[in-house]
């Protein structure tokens, strides 16, 4: 039977973990408040941007003319993965799923001969992928200083990208990040933002009006494609950030609940101990009374 | 006929303005231009400059530093990288666009060099008027 002392510090030790998590979920729900506020600031944005960028790009694609960045470069023979994570932990499954797609598109694009390069943004990532994929690496983009998110970020990564496809160094590049669905669930996607692919959802929308550019069109898609690309990081960045926030939400979430019930399991032992340690107590004092 | 349109400024932060304006006049990169209602469609990228529009209730001006606009017979919308109102601009934002302005006219080729020229009077004026 453990000692008194014993069990005494151990529930006083679960207690303070209990406050903690439940300081941290609070934390959470509020940032997460914030995050989904920025994400839902920058969807007409994206919105806009992709619909222009559909009529355009659909125009432009049967040219010869078409920019690189949209007709890709003939070749699908290097990949970049950029594994977008957080930079901290205490979140649940959100950094693990990730991580999880990003290896099995590795695995999978290694195994069909292509060569494989991962750019990790966050410090997370790098961390569950430097072992097995070490020597794919190419570059890391630290999160940590950002207090809060701005388009200013995903402009540096894209920079960063479009400067690797200028100098040749991969043919199709493709971001991973955790798609915010609630607070209870994420999805991991993987999105191809080179070369660019632009849906075009609406029937009625830009296709069917014929505008007039200025200046011409391609050069005008010269311009946009790049920012394209800061787009998608950036829409992609906050849907991760409202993700990790409701994901860390939930986890806290179920450790206060854990520590609850450990806090009551360590009570009951604890309150028996005692209760046991009494009754010794009373024993030896009335076999001794009755000695005499 | 409509005697306005639909306009709105996002950038990729946040929405910045959504109003039914009269005319809309945008620093476009091969020139001004000012949108009213029943403009042909037209795409065009933006200049670093200013963004004047006449709604309802008076005019508002914004700095923005580049980007594109959309317009339609009915709609004007302007995609900004970075968009401020004219209230929140301070001289040294203008200054330092003006400074940038500067260090891109030194750099133009010869058919850029006339936008960049004016792109740094509009600032240099700005600076002057504004603030």
């Amino acid at each position: 039977m453990p000692n008194l002392k014993d069990l005494k510090n151990r529930i006083e030790s679960v207690k303070s973990t209990r406050k903690i998590t439940k300081a941290m979920q609070m934390v959470a729900a509020a940032k997460l408040r914030r995050a989904q506020e920025a994400a839902e600031a920058g969807r007409p944005y994206a919105e806009r941007f992709n619909a222009v960028m559909a009529g355009l790009s659909a125009a432009a694609a049967g040219s010869d003319s078409a920019p690189k960045l949209l007709s890709g470069t003939g070749a699908d023979q290097v990949h970049l993965l950029v594994v977008m994570t957080s930079e901290r932990g205490l979140c649940g499954g959100f950094n693990s799923t990730i991580v999880r797609l990003a290896r099995a598109t590795a695995q999978e694009l290694l195994s069909a001969g292509k060569t494989v390069k991962i750019l990790t943004v966050g410090k997370k990532g790098r961390e569950q992928l430097k072992r097995e994929f070490g020597d794919h690496m190419i570059d890391h983009v630290d999160m940590g200083a950002v207090k809060r998110l701005g388009y200013g970020e995903a402009q540096g990564i894209a920079a960063n990208v479009l400067e690797r496809y200028e100098g040749g160094e991969f043919d199709i590049a493709t971001i991973f990040y955790n798609q915010f669905e609630s607070v209870i669930s994420q999805i991991p996607t993987a999105q191809q933002i080179i070369p660019a692919k632009f849906e075009a959802d609406e029937a009625g929308g830009s296709g069917s009006v014929f505008y007039d550019y200025e200046p011409d069109e391609n050069e005008i898609l010269a311009e946009l494609l790049p920012r394209g690309v800061a787009t998608q990081l950036f829409s992609a960045l906050l849907e991760n950030a409202a993700s990790e926030q409701g994901a860390r939400m939930s986890a806290m979430d179920n450790a206060t609940r854990n520590a609850g019930e450990m806090i009551d399991k360590l009570t009951i032992q604890y309150n028996r101990s005692r209760q046991a340690v009494i009754t010794n107590e009373l024993i030896e004092i009335i076999s001794g009374a009755e000695a005499l | 006929m409509a005697d306005t349109l639909q306009f709105d400024l996002v950038s990729p932060e946040r929405m910045l303005a959504s109003f039914e304006a009269s005319e809309v006049l945008l620093p476009g990169s091969e020139g001004d231009m000012t949108a009213m209602p029943d403009h042909a469609p037209t795409i065009t990228t933006l200049r670093p400059g200013f963004l004047r529009v006449v709604g309802a209730d008076g005019t508002k001006e914004f700095l923005v530093t580049g980007g594109f606009a959309e317009i339609t017979a009915s709609s004007a919308s302007v995609l900004a990288e970075q968009a401020v109102p004219r209230d929140e601009v301070t001289r040294e934002m203008l200054e330092e666009m003006h400074a940038q302005a500067t260090k891109a006219h030194e750099e133009a080729t010869p058919e850029k060099v006339d936008m960049a020229a004016k792109i740094v009077a509009d600032f240099a004026a700005a600076i002057e008027t504004w603030v």
